[in-house]
Formats: C-alpha cells, structure tokens, sequence
C-alpha cells in the first residue's frame, strides 16, 4: 500500500471514528478515548528514533510536558486558538528534540538515553520554578465556552483532535519507515558503524529522528492542558508517560508502526480498565512488569509473534 | 545575620560533606556501568531499597541505620547476583545488551519505585540515628553529624573498594575483565563468576549508601530518579571505571549543588546534576580523568 | 595523479604508536596488496582511511581532495568503500535489503531511486558474487563465506572508486578463497581501485600489482610483489611471527 492511501485510509478511519462518536452519550467514554489515543501517539513518537534507530528515550514526559507547557504559556499569554496551540507546541517539542540530539547523539545510544532522563528532571525543576506557567502550585485553563462545529462538549472536541493527530502520528511514521530514511535508520539500528561506512549520515538521521519523535511527543501534549483543565508539573511529567512510551511499543513491536498502534491500543485500554477497579500504582505495577517480562522473554513484541507465526505458515 | 564569609565556609563544608555521600552512592555504578559495561539505571532503585530496609530496622529494633545497612549487606549482594544472571541469561549473551538492557533496568527502577509507594506510601521518611540532633560548631562553620557521619562512612568504603581492587586477587579480576574479558577467559578465569559478583557488590554498596541517605535527608520512593542524573553524572564527570575519578566528580558535584542550593534556593539543585552531566556529555564525554 | 595520497599517517592510543608516518598512494584501478603480521596496524591504517577512526597526524587525499576531516559516511560518497574483517551485515534485513543501504546512500546516489531500479540493481550485483539465490534470505544466518560476499556485495553497491578489503578470505576454504579472489579481481574491469588486506599469500601474489609491507606501524617495503616478499626485512618479520 502506497504512503498516499494509507494516509488516505488513516484520514478515513479518523473521520468514522469522529462521526460515530456523535452516538455515544457516555461522556467517560470520551475521556478514555482521549487517553489511550493519546499513548497512540506517544508510543508511535517514540517508537520513531526507540525501535526504528535503536534509541532509547527516557524523557517522553518531557517533550509531552514542553507541548503541555508551551499550550499553558500561549494561553496566558495570548489565548489563540487550538490550532495554533497544537502547532506552536509540537514545533517547540521538535526544536527540543533537534537540541538534545545535536549535543547527545554523538554518543553512544547509553549516554543518549541518560541525557534524556537527565532531561526530564532538569525540565522539571526548571517548570516548578516557572511562575508565568503556575509553577509548583499549577495553572488553571478553562475550556472555551464556544464550540467549533456545534459540538455539545469541549471533550468532543478534545477527543476530535487526538484522533486526527493519532492519523497524523501513523502516517507519519509509516511515512518515514518505508522510505529511504526509515531504512537508513534501520541500519543504524543494526548496525550503526556498518551504516555509516556504506553512506549512511547516521548523525543527520539520528537527529531528524530525534526531531521528529520529539515533536510528535510534544503534539500529544498540547491539548492536555485543556483535558485536565489543572495543570500542576508532576501531571504534565507523570511517570505514566515514562513508562508507557517505552512499554506500548515495546509489547506491540518496535520494528513498525503497527506494533506501537496496537501495544498503545492493549496497554491503554487495560489500564482504563484497572484504572477504575484498583488503583493506579497497581496499575502502573502491572505496566512495569509487562515491560520486563516482555523484554526478557518477548522482545520482539506482539507483532513479532505475528510475524513468526506468518513464517511458520508459509513452510 | 550570617557573613558573607561564613556563608560560604558553610556551603563549601556542606558540598564536601555531600560530595563523599555522593561518591559512596555512585561507586556501584562506577562498577557496574564503567568497569562491567551494564547500564544499570536501576542502581538508584536498590538505593532507596536500601534506605526503606535501614528505616524499618531502625523504626522495629532502634538499631542504627547505617550499621543495620552494614549487616544487611549480604541480602542487597545476593538480590544483585540474582539480577545479574539474569541479565547476562537474556542480554548479554545474545549481545543485545543496549537497548533492551536498558529497557529491562529501567523496568527494574519503574517497579521498585511503584512497590515501594504501595507499600510505603508517598509519605517521607526519615531515620533518627543517635547523632541525627547533633552539630559541631567550629567557628562560624556547622558541622551536622547526620552528615558527618555517613561522609565518614562513604569515605571509608569508597577508599575500601579502591583498596580492595587494586590490592586483592579478585579485584583485580575484575579490573581485569572490565578491560579485557576475552583475554581474561582465555586465561582460565570465570569471567561470569567475577562480573557476578562485582554486579552484586555495586548493589551491595547502593543497599548501604541508602542508609546513608535516609540519615541526611528524608526519602520517598520517587526520589530514586533524581538521583540517576547525579549518579551517572559523578561517574561520567570522574571517567567510568575509575573510582578515584568517582571520589572527584563526586566531591565536583557537592560542592556544585551545595553552592546552588545556598546562593539560587533549593529547588535548583535537582537541575544541577542534571545539567552538569549534559554539559560533560555535550562537550567532554570521556570525563576529567577519563581514558 | 593518484586515487588515495597517504602522507605520514600518525595513530595513537594513548602511550601506543599504531601508525607511524605511514606513506602510501593508490592509483586509479590498481591492485595493492597490503601485508603485515598481526598487530601491525593494517586495520587502524584501514580504519584512518575509512574515516571510522580519527587520525593523530599526517594528510590522506583521495581524488585530488584533503577527507582527513570528513566523516565516514562523506567519504563513502567520495568513492571510498570498505569491508569489515569480521563481517557486519545488518542483521535484521534479508540479503537484498542490505544492499539497499548502499545503492541508497552510496557514491552518487540519489535517495529518492524508485524501488525497482534499486532491486534491480541490487539483483545484478547479487548475481556477480554468486549470491542471488539467496536474496530474500535472511542476512544473519548466512555462511562464512555468504557473508564475505555480502560484505563485499555491499560494498560494490556503493559505486566505490577505492574499495579495501579488509582481509575477506579469512578462515575460508581454499574454493571459497577462489571465489572471493575471482570477485576482487573482477573490480577492476570496473575501473575500481582495491587495498587487499591479507594474510593468505598465494591470493596476495595472485591478486597484487604492488605490494606494500606493515611492520609495528611502520612501512617497511612497497613495490614489485615478487621483490617486496623476497626482502630480508619482509622475511624476518614474517618469520619472527
């Protein structure tokens, strides 16, 4: 299937999804829609430099947390509208991306993935200490009263937003792992000084990754402020994020875009689910442990399984 | 009002005492990621294992602290034999170590942080060792004992290890493989046996700097990932595998944090390590002292 | 004028003198064998060359033009193309896909080829080196001596004007030699250049118009094959192994 049609398909399924949400009347459906279409994204973000280059990102939270706090700032500065937001955040987070590669991604993949831990902290203290955004006490955003295309609820439209930016993050993806780059990228995952003596600019390919995961990471925040409608730093840099842009793609398959879509789909809906029965260290608990039994026993991920299981029909 | 002066004196004290608190709670790591090549990002974990194990002997019996970390030693380097084998079993041994390593450790970190707050709870906690109330005063400078002490101890067991690696049989095994396990196999040496144990003695040395933590300031489970920037922070800042380079970047980073804290406020401290070991991986990534 | 200008070529690792002044030039299509016992610095001198280690001093001019400061990936696309001793396939990729990488990214590549002139190219070096029938297989699992080919599979793939091998016959059969001899010897109706870096020596004086000698970083002789191997000093470092 051509890039074209499946962006065509994304863009389809993104509408059906949209037109039958006007059935549903249960508002919380709503709600954990937004969420586990939120990890949608994050788990395609991070799987675009984690499983297609091989570097590791432990810093999710804070290029989710640059599109949170960029959407906070324009709106207490400026109060434009969503679009703008979501624009102004995401190339934020990309910028950020671009930086952090630029100055780490000489390094080996370990150092890479320390600097964005690193990262993540460093951010954090310096938002608590940001007044203009709330800092320590948080920041309050309250949602429009005024809704586009004769919505009922502004969480339809929040919930109309991240289904076109889950299309968005696929496409994208998609786009990248079948071209020339996602194959260069592919290289340096395998084997990156190989890459590189066969002509890959592996440097320029890690840090267009990081930019590109970076920014994705940083769109799937930018609403998040008007969802929660409170903002205080440990929401925006919740360990959740950490844990889950890791463990989505890692228990769907790190080697296409398929397998972050479908561990974000699992994980995220699971999780809504013990959500509500136990709490949610539990259920953060229970993420953890996936993380490390799959990665001992199931590296490849579901789509790994899929994949063998294919191989083994065909003989 | 205090001096300008005095101030000063004080934050430099501060920093030092801090600094060898430092070195002992980055010597595992030392270890484990400068000299066996694991990237165990974990290491902060089994540290604040380690305080919570000290607290609640010192809470149920009133034994001190950092001596019940000392007896409780042993069952921190068994837990990091048992972590070990099963790194090497899944990673190390089909030469993936990288990133699926890392996304284990990290697993490791994630869930002792999330068990300990189920069982503990988000509240602090804080062990009271005998000395905890007391400061020395000399001149205008305060020496807290619940910082002199566990700097003591901390310079005693990071000068140990360095003794014991450069003077015994075994450490220099490990010394050996850390630069060439091949060479090492060759010459008859078990060298999973070796890197074993000296993976189990960087979790030992994180079970008691735990102790030491909960004497100088209050834990809560989540504090452990503050402390893997400044963790990996002295190991790349001092050069991995040295441990007097550890002992340096250590002391560098007290007095860093210490001076922030005093002159910017406290909230900034956390930035600090963080921003050292990236401006030392940006632009100086084999460290001070580093090979 | 020359293809590759090595002038006083200095490595260092840390108190160890890999490289010391060496000199060395490639002409255009030549056959250069390089020689030395184990240790000597023929792979650091590959290395230097390659851009995948960092020099310490001296010049290297490939095509007229100083690369001593070019990564790696940009002297690929100057025509610099090397193997590895222990071969690195990629190793999540089958045969064929592995040669997407360099008719991607190689000399004079425009990435945006369209897929089936990649294939297609990528099918017609496969056949040269005898590895076509194996293209969708998965590269990991190959033999020793597959994996030689792919190697240098991947390397001709990158339109190279210098290819070094950096010792491909090592540990192989005596046919299999004789294939990887016959590949190597077919490079240069293509016009390229090749370093063979070996120790099996009847493939060296089979495959050399000159041969140069490597001794503990230095360049002890470099000249007519049959005269190189019958210097004294050649003999005895040979001997002294």
């Amino acid at each position: 299937m051509s890039n074209r049609a499946f962006a065509a398909l994304a863009l389809a399924a993104a509408a059906v999804l949209i037109a039958a949400s006007t059935l549903v009347t249960n508002d919380y459906f709503f709600s954990a829609a937004y969420t586990v279409l939120q990890f949608v994204v994050l788990a395609t973000a991070w799987n675009v430099l984690g499983g297609y280059a091989g570097y590791v990102n432990f810093g999710s939270a804070a290029f989710f947390a640059v599109g949170a706090y960029s959407s906070i700032f324009l709106y207490k500065w400026a109060h434009p509208p969503l679009i703008v937001m979501i624009v102004v955040g995401t190339l934020a987070a990309a910028l950020l991306g671009l930086a952090v590669g630029y100055l780490t991604l000489r390094l080996r993949g370990v150092f890479f993935a320390i600097a964005t831990l690193a990262l993540a902290v460093m951010l954090f203290t310096f938002v608590v200490n940001w007044d203009y955004v709330g800092g320590a006490r948080g920041a309050y955003i309250l949602q429009p009263r005024e809704l586009p295309f004769g919505l009922k609820r502004y969480i339809h439209v929040l919930y109309g937003a991240m289904v076109i930016m889950a299309a968005v993050a696929l496409v994208v993806a998609r786009t990248i792992e079948t071209s020339a780059i996602g194959r260069g990228l592919a290289a340096i995952r395998d084997d990156e000084m190989a890459a590189e003596c066969a002509g890959v600019p592996t440097l320029r390919l890690k840090i267009f990754a990081a930019g590109v995961s970076g920014g994705l990471m940083g769109m799937a925040g930018t609403t998040f402020p008007y969802y929660l409608s409170y903002v205080e730093p440990s929401a925006a840099f919740n360990l959740s994020y950490a844990v889950n842009s890791i463990a989505m793609p890692l228990i769907g398959g790190m080697m296409t875009w398929a397998g972050p879509l479908i561990g974000a789909l699992l994980l995220g809906t699971v999780q809504q689910l013990v959500q509500v029965t136990v709490s949610s260290e539990w259920n953060l608990l229970i993420v953890g442990a996936l993380l490390v039994l799959f990665v001992t026993i199931a590296p490849s991920g579901i789509m790994g399984w899929v994949g063998a299981w294919k191989r083994r029909k065909k003989k | 009002m205090e001096s300008a002066t005095a101030l000063v004196l004080n934050a430099v004290i501060a920093g030092l005492l801090l600094g060898g608190f430092y070195a002992a709670v980055s010597v595992g790591v030392s270890i484990s990621f400068g000299m066996l090549d694991v990237v165990n990002i974990a290491h902060p974990a089994f540290i604040i294992l380690g305080s919570y194990a000290a607290y609640i002997v010192n809470d149920r019996l009133g034994v001190d602290p950092i001596v019940a970390s000392l007896v409780l030693s042993p069952l921190f380097f068994l837990l990091g034999m048992a972590i070990y084998r099963v790194y090497y079993l899944c990673f190390e041994r089909r030469g993936q170590e990288s990133l699926r390593g890392l996304a284990f450790f990290f697993g490791i970190l994630f869930i002792t942080e999330v068990a300990l707050i189920l069982v503990f709870g988000v509240d602090y906690r804080l062990a009271r060792a005998a000395y905890s109330e007391t400061t020395w005063r000399l001149g205008p400078v305060d020496f807290p004992l619940r910082l002199v002490v566990p700097f003591l101890v901390s310079v005693a067991m990071v000068i140990g290890i360095e003794v014991f690696l450069t003077r015994t049989f075994f450490g220099r095994a490990v010394l050996a493989v850390a630069q060439d396990a091949l060479a090492l196999r060759l010459m008859g040496v078990d060298t999973l046996r070796v890197k074993e144990r000296a993976f189990a003695l960087s979790i030992a040395t994180a079970g008691v700097a735990g102790a030491f933590l909960i004497v100088i300031q209050p834990v809560q489970p989540a504090i452990g990932r503050e402390y893997i920037g400044l963790v990996f922070a002295v190991c790349v800042l001092g050069g991995m595998g040295s441990i007097r380079g550890t002992l340096a970047g250590a002391f560098i980073l007290g007095l860093a944090e210490s001076f922030t804290s005093t002159f910017a406020g406290p909230s900034w401290a956390p930035a600090v390590s963080f921003g050292i070991l990236l401006a030392t991986l940006a632009f100086r990534p084999s460290g001070l002292f580093g090979r | 004028m020359s293809l590759l200008q090595v002038t006083g070529l200095t490595k260092r690792f840390g108190g160890f003198t890999a490289l010391d002044g060496v000199d060395l030039s490639v002409a255009p299509g030549e056959r250069l064998g390089l020689i030395g016992p184990n240790g000597s610095g023929k792979s650091t001198l590959v290395n230097c060359i390659a851009g995948t280690l960092r020099r310490d001093g001296g010049r290297i001019e490939f095509k007229g033009r100083d690369i001593a400061r070019d990564p790696a990936f940009k002297r690929v696309h100057l025509g610099v193309a090397r193997t590895f001793q222990i071969p690195r396939p990629f190793a999540s990729m089958s045969v064929i896909d592995n040669l997407r990488i360099p008719l991607l990214y190689g000399a004079g590549a425009p990435v945006t080829l369209d897929a089936a002139s990649v294939t297609g190219e990528a099918m017609r070096i496969l056949e040269q080196v005898g590895l076509a029938a194996r293209a969708e297989a998965g590269s990991s699992g190959l033999t020793q001596v597959d994996m030689r080919k792919l190697e240098l599979a991947r390397a001709i793939a990158a339109k190279p004007a210098l290819l070094i091998a950096d010792e491909a016959m090592a540990g192989l059969s005596t046919s299999e030699v004789d294939d990887i001899l016959v590949l190597l010897l077919g490079m240069k109706d293509r016009g390229v250049a090749v370093i063979m870096i070996e120790h099996v020596m009847r493939a060296v004086m089979a495959f050399s118009e000159r041969i140069a000698v490597l001794v503990a970083g230095r360049k002890i002789a470099d000249g007519d094959p049959r005269s190189v191997v019958a210097q004294p000093e050649v003999v005895s470092a040979y001997l002294g192994q």
